[in-house]
């Protein structure tokens, strides 16, 4: 019998080497699957578990997190919702994340390997961190100035530092709370199905999202392309463009809302945004030249991020002579974020370089150990220097003598460019006023900022609708913060020396 | 060895009690419990709980309860048993207590801690009172009877969950099957015990296979019958699938005869294959097993073995830590057939491991005991325990972790359930008392008492007591002997 028993017991051993083998396939090999599948509630009860780290601007957290004593434990609030949703994005429980919120998740969440102090070893270490921080490069000044100078209406602000690529500001109005989406339940269902139809769609980011049709605003990258291929040497040179100009292969003629576009140089063509003139001009450089310009400044770019997602900006790449007269006047198919008319202005400002847009300063640890910090990186360089220089004196120009004197600031030097587009069948929509510039402190070595500003609905009289009306209000105001916020800096800097 | 010594009584060998090895493993046990329940509280609360003293000396109490009832009453037993016994229940009521704390309206842990008194009681009285396992071999047919008897009664009383497994009387419910187990263990071993010669070498021979006669097979393929068609009506498909690898086993051991194992597995897979495709509720079980996501894919959210395999999962290697996962999400059974899946997430597959091995360890010590004895009876009543516990253990846990399909059943001393929880004290109290017999130089010494026990005529002299457990030599080869000596064959 004892060698019946000794094959019972190691019938056992058989069974207990299937329950290791098993335990080990279900606990290790197969235990990411299972971890990631969907109907696992662990992943997002972990997730809320702790408080998620916060959202900084110039130091200080616009965001914060809320004890429900709910499963979910923890909920997003936010000090600022509205002024700051196009940046923050909405942490929600129930519709996930968005913008800075969702691109540096990882981060603000404690998944991230980069918050391990050994993130080589972080895999062996099964606990999640304390959610790090997330330090943006807005500031708030500005973003308060773009904010208050929209004043609910429908449009959007970005002001870049030419310079860099960091994003000072950056409005999409009208805004809304992301707070009221944090959590679960009835009320975050009812708040998230009001934001969805509400007629003036808050949560769009039109920063970011929306692209709109440049108008006269896009006449500077028509300039910058006409003048680094040589097509125009002199810009006081009269240009020979009839007023009105006849679309070439069509009898279409296009007019100008300007006065004095007659064979009129490009001075004053931008000065006063005569259509003729620069619809001839983008004919004149040819469509791969013009494409290659746009592509330079950022159109056509599907992989641009900052690091949210950005819609692409359109230049068509194929189109008739005709069609590239409009497109080089910002009509037709083009389109752009505010963001990439924006990087047009930083361009001309920035000595012909775009450098790459970003809205992410650096990320700490909980605890304020630096992660890591978003280097500045060049773009493209868009035009040479030398018509770089050149298109500044002629924005400049636009300031003080021509359509964008609105935006014009005492003792700073400012350039811009007005644009009115239409849109709408017939142009019968409202159209939506533009105004791009930047502006340089006196002494100052090279401009502090640059601005894209878009109102989508001004609330005005139709004629009286235009860039200049508008948006270089809006745009002045965001200079001066940013012009004031760098004298301030400048003070302190020179304390901080004496001392 | 000469000639002249051969029937000349061996020299005396005192044998090691090792009381003290138990008593110190005992507090070990109970430390490691105590500390397991400190740890859920500084987890939840950041402080440990209170009453952990008062749960540490409730259960040091019982602990040594049955440290003095197997010292006063199986002195020789295997130091092992007992402290393994303590440190499953500790940790089950720990996994327990932790599971409460998510639902204030059901707690499980007091109630555990009441039957597992009760277990310990019984135990104790088992240890002290019943002297001589061999008693129980008399009482094979009251077994059988009582065993049947209690299998059949939950037929009249409402099904819960599905199984008509419950007996509810007041406020008390209980689970007869589980009672049964040790009574139909009983009565196998006893009547194999008796009848195994008759089984492997009579009968008619059919081809080149002998038929063993119908007489002898009878009685206990009816009793087999019976308790499984009994526990299908009942839907309990565990328990049949235990009594069914319990009589497979016994009826290997006792007679050595392979094609046992043959006509088991074949009967098992023929069972299983008409349960499988004919019965609603066994199908519904495998279709879980063979497609565990699928109400997740249906829309549905996931099922109780989705949620199971997803607590394994989150364990991971070295678990989430006592009371830090979200086992709790699998709900209803979680802390009965499901709270392995508790244990696997929090502890992970090292803590799971251990648990394992702990079964292990007690199972193979109940074969051991098996292998030391020299009477059929028990070796064949240590055997069937001790495979009665490594069934149970590999039903429960194939079942929640997806490598066989679930069938209800209780993992042993871990799971909330009292019927369970006593019944396996009383199964630890038998395997005490068969390893005291094994080991214990005493009554075995008297050739008079191994022929009782045997019905054989014993053919050697006085047994020579071992020191090492298991014998150094199997049976005669070639099957087994018609006249085995016991005595011989271990002492050789």
């Amino acid at each position: 019998m004892t060698r019946y028993i000794r094959r019972a017991a190691a019938l056992c051993l058989v069974l207990l080497v299937a329950l290791m083998v098993n335990a080990v396939r279900v606990q290790v090999v197969e235990a990411d699957r299972l971890d990631a599948n969907p109907a696992n509630r662990r992943t997002v009860l972990a997730r809320y578990a702790e408080p998620r780290g916060d959202i900084l601007v110039e130091g200080r957290p616009v965001t914060g997190s809320a004890d429900t004593g709910q499963p979910l434990r923890y909920e997003r609030t936010y000090t600022d919702g509205p002024l700051y949703a196009p940046v923050t994005g909405h942490a929600s429980q129930t519709y996930g994340t968005t913008l800075v919120e969702d691109a540096e998740d990882a981060i603000l969440s404690g998944t991230s390997p980069r918050l391990s102090a050994l993130p080589l070893f972080a895999g062996l270490d099964p606990g999640r961190r304390p959610g790090g921080h997330v330090a943006t490069t807005i500031r708030a000044a500005l973003q308060r100035a773009a904010y208050e100078g929209l004043a609910g209406r429908r449009g959007a602000v970005v002001a870049l530092d030419p310079s860099s690529g960091r994003v000072l500001a950056l409005v999409s109005s009208p805004s809304y709370d992301p707070g009221v989406l944090s959590g679960t339940g009835g009320p975050v269902a009812a708040a998230w199905a009001r934001l969805n139809t509400a007629p003036g769609r808050p949560m769009l980011n039109r920063a970011l999202r929306e692209t709109y049709p440049p108008g006269s605003t896009f006449k500077i990258v028509t300039a910058a392309a006409a003048l680094d291929a040589g097509v125009v040497t002199n810009v006081h040179a009269p240009s020979g463009t009839p007023d009105p100009y006849r679309l070439p292969g069509t009898r279409t003629l296009l007019p100008n809302e300007a006065k004095g576009c007659d064979d009129a140089s490009l001075a004053y063509a931008i000065r006063w945004s005569c259509n003729t003139v620069l619809a001839r001009l983008g004919v004149e450089v040819g469509l791969s030249r013009m494409v290659r310009t746009a592509r330079a400044f950022g159109f056509n770019d599907p992989d641009l991020r900052v690091p949210s997602r950005v819609a692409p900006s359109n230049f068509d790449t194929d189109m008739s002579p005709d069609r590239l007269a409009l497109s080089a006047i910002g009509q037709y198919d083009t389109r752009a974020t505010p963001l990439q008319m924006a990087m047009v202005a930083a361009a001309v400002a920035g000595g012909g370089e775009v450098a790459h847009p970003y809205l992410v300063e650096s990320v700490t640890t909980a605890g304020g150990g630096l992660v890591g910090r978003t280097p500045r990186r060049t773009y493209a360089q868009a035009m040479t220097p030398s018509t770089a220089r050149r298109l500044r004196e002629l924005m400049v120009d636009v300031v003080e003598r021509g359509s964008g004197s609105n935006a014009g600031i005492d003792g700073a030097e400012v350039g811009g460019k007005t644009g009115t587009a239409q849109h709408g069948v017939g142009n019968q929509g409202t159209p939506y006023a533009w105004f791009i510039g930047w502006a340089r402190a006196a002494g100052a070595p090279r401009p502090a900022v640059a601005v894209a500003v878009v109102v989508e609905d001004a609330a005005a009289r139709r004629e009286e609708i235009s860039g200049g009306g508008s948006a270089a209000p809006i745009a002045r105001a965001v200079m001066e913060a940013a012009l004031e916020a760098d004298r301030r800096r400048g003070k302190d800097d020179g304390r901080q020396g004496l001392s | 060895m000469t000639a002249a010594t051969t029937d000349a009584p061996p020299p005396k060998v005192r044998l090691p009690r090792r009381r003290g090895v138990e008593f110190s493993l005992l507090v070990c046990a109970v430390l490691c419990s105590m500390l397991g329940y400190a740890a859920v509280g500084l987890a939840r609360s950041g402080a440990v709980p209170h009453d952990v003293a008062g749960y540490g000396a409730g259960l040091g109490l019982l602990a040594l309860t049955g440290h003095l009832a197997v010292r006063f009453g199986a002195p020789y037993a295997d130091p092992l048993f007992l402290p393994i016994a303590v440190l499953l229940n500790g940790l089950g009521l720990v996994l327990i207590y932790r599971l409460d704390l998510e639902t204030p309206a059901d707690q499980a842990a007091p109630t555990q801690l009441v039957w597992s008194a009760l277990g310990v009681g019984l135990f104790a009285a088992v240890v002290v009172c019943l002297r001589d396992h061999r008693l129980l071999q008399r009482y094979a047919y009251l077994s059988v009877a009582a065993a049947l008897l209690l299998l059949t009664v939950p037929i009249f009383f409402p099904a819960v969950n599905g199984a008509r497994i419950w007996i509810r009387l007041g406020g008390l419910s209980f689970q007869p099957g589980e009672f049964a187990k040790i009574l139909l263990a009983v009565f196998f071993a006893a009547y194999l015990a008796a009848n195994r010669t008759a089984l492997a070498h009579t009968g008619r021979t059919l081809w080149r296979v002998r038929l063993p006669a119908g007489r002898v097979l009878g009685p206990i393929v009816a009793v087999w019958l019976i308790s499984v068609g009994v526990l299908v009506l009942e839907r309990d498909l565990g328990t049949s699938l235990l009594f069914f690898g319990l009589f497979v086993i016994l009826l290997y051991v006792a007679t050595g005869r392979t094609g046992w194992i043959a006509v088991g597995l074949l009967l098992a897979s023929v069972g299983a294959f008409a349960m499988g495709a004919l019965e609603p509720h066994v199908h519904g079980r495998v279709e879980d097993w063979l497609h565990p996501f699928a109400s997740i894919e249906a829309g549905q959210g996931p099922g109780q073995l989705a949620q199971s395999l997803f607590a394994f999962a989150a364990g991971g290697m070295f678990g989430t830590g006592l009371g830090l996962g979200h086992s709790t999400l699998i709900g209803f059974a979680a802390k009965s057939d499901f709270i392995l899946a508790t244990a696997g997430e929090e502890l992970g597959l090292a803590g799971l491991s251990a648990l394992f091995l702990l079964y292990a360890l007690l199972v193979a010590r109940g074969y051991r005991a098996g292998l030391a004895l020299r009477d059929p009876f028990g070796r064949l009543l240590a055997t069937g325990l001790a495979s009665i516990l490594a069934l149970q253990v590999f039903v429960i846990a194939g079942g929640v972790m997806g490598l066989i399909p679930l069938t209800g059943m209780a993992m042993p001393f871990l799971a909330q359930g009292g019927s369970s929880v006593v019944t396996n004290w009383i199964m630890v109290a038998l395997l005490i008392r068969v390893s005291d017999s094994a080991r214990a130089p005493g009554p075995d010494d008297d050739p008079d008492d191994d022929q009782a026990a045997d019905g054989h005529p014993a053919a050697g002299g006085p047994s020579a007591p071992r020191a090492t457990g298991a014998p150094a030599t199997p049976g005669v080869p070639g099957g087994v002997p018609l006249l085995p000596p016991p005595a011989r064959e271990d002492a050789r």
